[in-house]
């Protein structure tokens, strides 16, 4: 049996693998030409769908309203259309209501090339995303690409109920040249992949209860934890809120001088935390320490 | 202008509001209510522990003074950018913050921001742009980055993003541009207490940004192209 | 500061596909394209280019030519959004673009 690798794949052929085959409509298809306003004054090929894919389908059967991010393109960047997009997929799921909103992300942020359009949409997403978490609709992110999902568009990706990741993906803010840029390479060396990994990767996230599934690089895998996240809504709630903001609290006081993921890990019950960056994820997931999965869960 | 100077104008002497490093919280009242105040000062870098802290304070409003309305004060200069901040998450503490601003508007709590001094980037979409609708002092600035780090990332000449950054609305951080874009619902002149007064009563919390960007004219796709896809 | 560059070229004769929907294969990266082909109520095929390399009209002209030559269709439009690809990568997009809307039919 071959593996496909989920990070190898364009952006529509990652949609086409999670979604049912053939089940995916396309709105605003790359023929009508929705471009971006801004590139050209740049000297910065359009795209036809502005890197962005969006449309409704069906997972497993069931109605979902699904979007995928082209990293290919900008970076993932969001632009002002690209933002309009996602935010107008995210407002027709309050008014259609699918079972679920499933986004394949993969992301630098803000499309720096388009500044405060891209910032204001970031912004727009966030808003709609969170209307339809509390519309009771599960939201759920893929985040299995190359290039991570980071910026504005890593702190989207959290407000959603899940967050599944591969090994290999990366869920942050800032990428390591620009922390490296910012306060040298002591602070973080952007060339030390393996520190990388473990400071922003799916390993981690998953460890500390960040992501809400590991898998592997694989389209298969990613499809099956769509499928599970169908029925993963969970209502954002003072309580929950109130809840995660111990969690988070606590695990920076775990932290308090500047240790390494290794480290951390230890301090958070994780077993044998040097071989995690050699176990995959079937054998990793086994490693999470049993405070975070309960924590994970949230009220029962 | 200082945040001290701004609570004057808006509130007197007669508030609660302390800083506490680069942290402001505390209440103030204002024309017959009491309001809660959260926010950053000294261009705060935000990290995961600044994040944590407006939340709380957020959450506490919520906890114990249900319909208290929340004015953000926004001074920021956006992430922090360290090693630790990453590990422990400042993605998530960030959304966490954006989430429960949004909690307290799903709670009827009235959420105004205000940018009184800068605000970039990812401490701007966690907190004004979280808010109900964000509004700013005329001489404020909102930006995604700066030229020269906007330069190494993007490879684009650092003269040209200047250049940019002078004349064309996208780039330009001045937030009389935001407002033709819709970012900022209004500039606060001379009487910061209009301004309030005006922004707490506008109960609409629907996001209006697309359209008023359009209205406006400073920013015409997207209200056109979310339109698009809702008749798709 | 320098921009895109437009190009457009035209085609005579070949022979109309069956009907087929829009097909789209690339992206656009560095070193990569796009191409959109639809279906055109013109005989011939056009092809019309916006590329961020400048000054490689007549290498367009070669290349495309061949693909015409190749593939010998009429009655399609094809839209390329070009950045840097070389010669090769671009037959290959076309190629990959006609293959789709075969596999399709």
């Amino acid at each position: 049996m071959s593996v496909a690798s989920f990070a190898e794949m364009s952006a529509r052929e990652r949609l086409a693998a999670v979604v049912d085959a053939g089940s995916f409509h396309e709105w605003l298809p790359p023929a009508e030409r929705v471009t971006s306003p801004h590139l050209a004054q740049l000297g910065v090929p359009a795209a036809f769908d502005d890197g962005v894919a969006i449309g409704r389908a069906t997972v497993a059967g069931r109605a979902v309203f699904v979007a995928a991010q082209e990293g290919g393109f900008m970076g993932g960047g969001v632009g002002e259309v690209h933002g309009a997009k996602l935010a107008g997929l995210l407002r027709r799921a309050l008014r259609d209501r699918p079972d679920a909103v499933l986004i394949l992300a993969e992301s630098g942020g803000v499309r720096l090339h388009e500044a405060n359009a891209g910032l204001i949409a970031v912004s727009e997403v966030m808003r709609a995303l969170l209307d339809v978490r509390a519309a009771g609709i599960a939201t759920v992110m893929l985040i299995g690409g190359a290039n991570g999902c980071f910026g504005g568009m890593g702190i989207v990706a959290r407000c959603a109920d899940t967050v599944v990741m591969s090994d290999i993906a990366r869920h942050a803010m800032s990428g390591p040249e620009v922390i490296e840029s910012a306060h040298g390479a002591g602070e973080f060396d952007a060339r030390d992949r393996a520190l990388v990994w473990r400071t922003t990767g799916g390993k981690h996230r998953w460890l500390c209860g960040d992501c809400d599934a590991l898998v592997d690089d694989d389209a298969a895998a990613f499809r099956a934890a769509a499928v599970a996240a169908l029925d993963a809504h969970r209502p954002m709630t003072l309580e929950e809120l109130q809840r995660e903001s111990a969690l988070l609290q606590a695990r920076a006081d775990a932290d308090g001088d500047n240790a390494d993921a290794f480290e951390l890990w230890s301090r958070l019950g994780v077993a044998e935390p040097r071989e995690v960056p050699d176990l995959d994820a079937d054998a990793l997931r086994s490693r999470r320490p049993a405070a975070v999965a309960a924590l994970a869960q949230g009220a029962a | 202008m200082a945040w001290q100077a701004v609570a004057a104008r808006l509130f007197g002497s007669d508030h609660a509001i302390v800083a506490d490093g680069d942290f402001l919280a505390g209440s103030a009242p204002f024309e017959g209510t009491t309001l809660a105040v959260v926010g950053t000062t000294n261009h705060a870098a935000v990290g995961v522990d600044l994040a944590l802290r407006q939340a709380r304070a957020v959450l506490a409003t919520v906890a114990e003074h249900p319909g208290r309305p929340l004015l953000l004060l926004v001074d920021t200069q956006g992430q922090a950018l360290r090693r630790r901040d990453e590990l422990l998450g400042i993605h998530r503490a960030m959304a966490h913050l954006g989430c429960c601003l949004d909690l307290a508007r799903r709670r009827g709590h009235p959420v105004v921001g205000l940018v009184y001094d800068q605000a970039l980037s990812g401490g701007f979409i966690t907190s004004g742009l979280m808010a109900d609708a964000c509004h700013a002092l005329p001489e404020a600035q909102i930006r995604v980055m700066r030229v020269p780090a906007m330069a190494r990332v993007t490879k684009l000449p650092e003269e040209l993003l200047e250049s940019l950054s002078r004349s064309n609305p996208v780039f330009a951080p001045g937030v009389a541009n935001y407002v033709a874009m819709g970012g900022v619902r209004s500039l606060w002149g001379d009487d910061l207490a209009a301004g309030l007064r005006a922004a707490l009563a506008d109960r609409d919390t629907t996001d209006r940004r697309a359209q008023e960007g359009a209205q406006r004219g400073g920013r015409r796709a997207a209200a056109d192209v979310i339109r698009r896809v809702l008749e798709a | 500061m320098a921009g895109m560059e437009t190009l457009n070229f035209a085609f005579d004769g070949g022979r109309p596909l069956a009907p087929f929907a829009p097909t789209l294969v690339g992206v656009v990266a560095s070193g990569n394209l796009e191409v959109l082909v639809e279906p055109s109520d013109d005989t011939g095929c056009r092809i019309a280019v916006d590329t961020s390399a400048r000054g490689f009209g007549p290498v367009w002209e070669a290349v495309l030519r061949d693909f015409h030559e190749r593939h010998g269709l009429g009655g399609i439009a094809v839209a390329i959004h070009d950045m840097g690809a070389t010669p090769a990568v671009v037959s290959l997009r076309l190629d990959q673009a006609i293959a789709a809307i075969a596999g399709d039919a």
